[in-house]
């Protein structure tokens, strides 16, 4: 699809601002229903745009990417750009400066759209957890879009963009993805810089692109991917155009389906014959499946749900009232209040439900005496998890199980017990467990309530081998 | 099982003033939390090393060098400021 609209440009079938105004026209006509965008950018996106048609027009040769309309979540700092987090702490909050991500794309000749919805700081499965807006699936408009980054991905499902930027934490761009139907990637940890990226769980954090198609997922990721001396967990990497590296050719590439995964009674049966089919479909595709094993899989959760808090407690520290972001010191500017008042009254006014619920059993599990019982623990379980995937890679090339245990959820259905909200990512998180990367591709449909809802099928593959991955991903759609 | 008590104590930890109700509230619910993250106990984890860094990466340096801002993105750093007094950022007294 970015390669289609690349062509259209450069044959000056259609000048890149039509085509950032034609997208404008689809924001305005449909998002005032899903509100997938917390803000646009009209005339940034299209003096970019116009400045984009001036180089094709004077015969230069441009990206890919340029001239190309998408959105970013916002989570993901864009200079001069209003970037909330969906928080009400960030309501006002300018960053200063891009994100590495943001930079790379400009330097491409990126048009940025606006700034998407999704659950505050990221913190959330179904996008109910913003401060701002609900969005809703573009598909059953009762039914919410997945999360975190529910925004983005109704904003790609609806055509309000070509693409969408954002970051998965522990499923947050492969089950939206999932959700609304498209394509989601996660890439390694360290494939991608985070530098920019408002931290979550830093050792799980990672961004990748929203897209229509494999073929643009390889296409942004080749563009945003590489070493920053702004990121030091961020790995010198091979440059590669991943687009070019598609051949759609599987035969013999083994398929390790971990049984584990379609155990107990969390699967939702529909799901679970799509998945099925699809593992037919791989087979006629000519790749070898086989039996993986991942017992792990079952604690991964637990794990999750022990580590991720810890460094949320510890990251959200920085949202006292005091350097930036919302501050009660506006409302009281007398002397009547100490600077304890402030973090206190700031950061329980300012936060919203999920993102306290969390620093508090963060706080709780790094607390003096839990220390060993939670977080050590823990990391520990992750150890585990690691090899079990490490054993699993010397016998598969890439893993298959389903994105989500489940077809997207009406509103409301799991904002009363986090717990259940939390089980959404049960086949999602192995993957930032163990740092691996992790694509969801739609595979079928499940009928409910007389809507065709998408079913996502999840592809992890190993570290750095987003190559092999993203070949795996692309031979399914190709076939589809 | 978390008390209303230890809930108000972590939440002074965590800077964050909480009422009654909300302390009954996170009690509950991060009661269950604990209760569903016990299941790493049924792990075997006898000798094995907490993870470090999931990619190996190991004491990674970056030149030491000074990149210098420009005045723009040193207002919007200021800017940001809740409270401020010329180009300082204004604080309550800590003492």
């Amino acid at each position: 699809m970015i390669k289609d609209l690349h062509n259209k440009l450069v044959n000056q079938e259609i000048t890149s601002e039509q085509l950032t105004s034609d997208y404008f026209d689809v924001i305005e006509k449909k998002d005032p229903q899903i509100e997938a965008y917390l803000s646009l950018n009209k005339e940034f996106a299209l003096d970019k745009a116009r400045a984009v048609d001036k180089k094709i027009q004077s015969g230069e040769k441009i990206d890919l990417l340029a001239g190309i309309p998408c959105s970013i979540k916002d989570v993901i700092c864009t200079e001069g750009i209003r970037t909330t987090a969906s928080s009400k702490v960030l309501e006002n909050y300018v960053p200063p400066y891009d994100a590495t991500v943001i930079s790379r794309l400009k330097a491409n000749d990126a048009v940025i759209l606006g700034k998407t919805n999704c659950d505050e700081f990221a913190m959330g499965s179904s996008t109910e957890n913003s401060a701002y807006q609900t969005t809703k699936n573009p598909i059953d408009p009762e039914r919410v879009p997945g999360g975190s980054s529910g925004g983005s991905a109704a904003a790609v499902a609806a055509e309000m963009c070509a693409y969408s930027l954002a970051s998965d934490t522990g499923g947050s761009i492969r089950q939206p993805a999932s959700l609304c139907g498209i394509v989601g990637l996660k890439p390694t940890y360290g494939a991608v810089s985070r530098y920019g990226l408002m931290a979550m769980a830093s050792s799980f954090d990672q961004i990748g692109p929203l897209t229509k198609s494999v073929e643009d997922a390889a296409i942004v990721l080749s563009r945003i991917a590489g070493k920053d001396r702004h990121d030091s967990t961020s790995m010198p990497l091979a440059e590669k155009n991943y687009e070019d590296l598609l051949s759609g050719n599987i035969k013999n590439l083994k398929i390790g389906v971990p049984k584990e995964y379609f155990e107990g009674n969390g699967l939702d049966a529909g799901v679970r014959k799509i998945i099925e089919e699809s593992i037919e479909k791989y087979e006629k595709l000519g790749a070898k499946i086989i039996d993986v094993s991942l017992p792990g899989g079952e604690y991964a959760l637990a794990t999750y749900y022990v580590i991720q808090p810890c460094e949320v407690s510890s990251n959200m520290a920085r949202y006292d009232g005091i350097r930036f972001g919302q501050s009660i010191e506006k409302d009281f500017p007398s002397d009547k209040f100490s600077l304890a008042d402030i973090y206190f009254k700031s950061r329980a006014k300012y936060l919203g439900k999920e993102v306290k619920r969390r620093i508090m059993l963060g706080t709780y599990a790094l607390s003096a005496g839990y220390y060993d019982q939670y977080y050590k623990k823990a990391q520990k379980v992750r150890s585990l998890i690691k090899k079990e995937f490490k054993d699993a890679f010397d016998k598969a090339d890439v893993i298959l199980s389903p994105t989500s245990p489940t077809v997207a959820f009406k509103f409301g259905e799991k904002t009363d017990n986090p717990l259940e909200m939390y089980l959404a990512d049960i086949y999602t998180v192995s993957a930032n467990i163990a740092g691996i990367p992790g694509i969801s591709i739609p595979c079928g449909e499940v009928e409910t309530d007389g809507k065709n809802l998408p079913v996502g099928l999840q592809l992890m593959g190993k570290w750095f081998d987003e190559e092999t991955l993203l070949n795996c991903a692309y031979a399914f759609e190709k076939k589809l | 099982m978390l008390s209303k008590d230890e809930v108000k104590k972590i939440a002074n930890l965590a800077r964050i003033e909480i009422s009654e109700q909300e302390a009954e509230k996170y009690s509950t619910e991060l009661s269950d939390i604990l209760g569903f993250v016990e299941k790493l106990n049924e792990m075997d984890t006898e000798g094995i090393e907490p993870i470090a860094h999931i990619t190996g990466a190991k004491n990674m340096a970056r030149e030491d060098k000074i990149i210098e801002y420009s005045e723009e993105t040193k207002s919007g750093v200021i800017n940001n400021f809740p409270e401020k007094k010329d180009r300082f950022d204004k604080v309550k007294a800590v003492f």
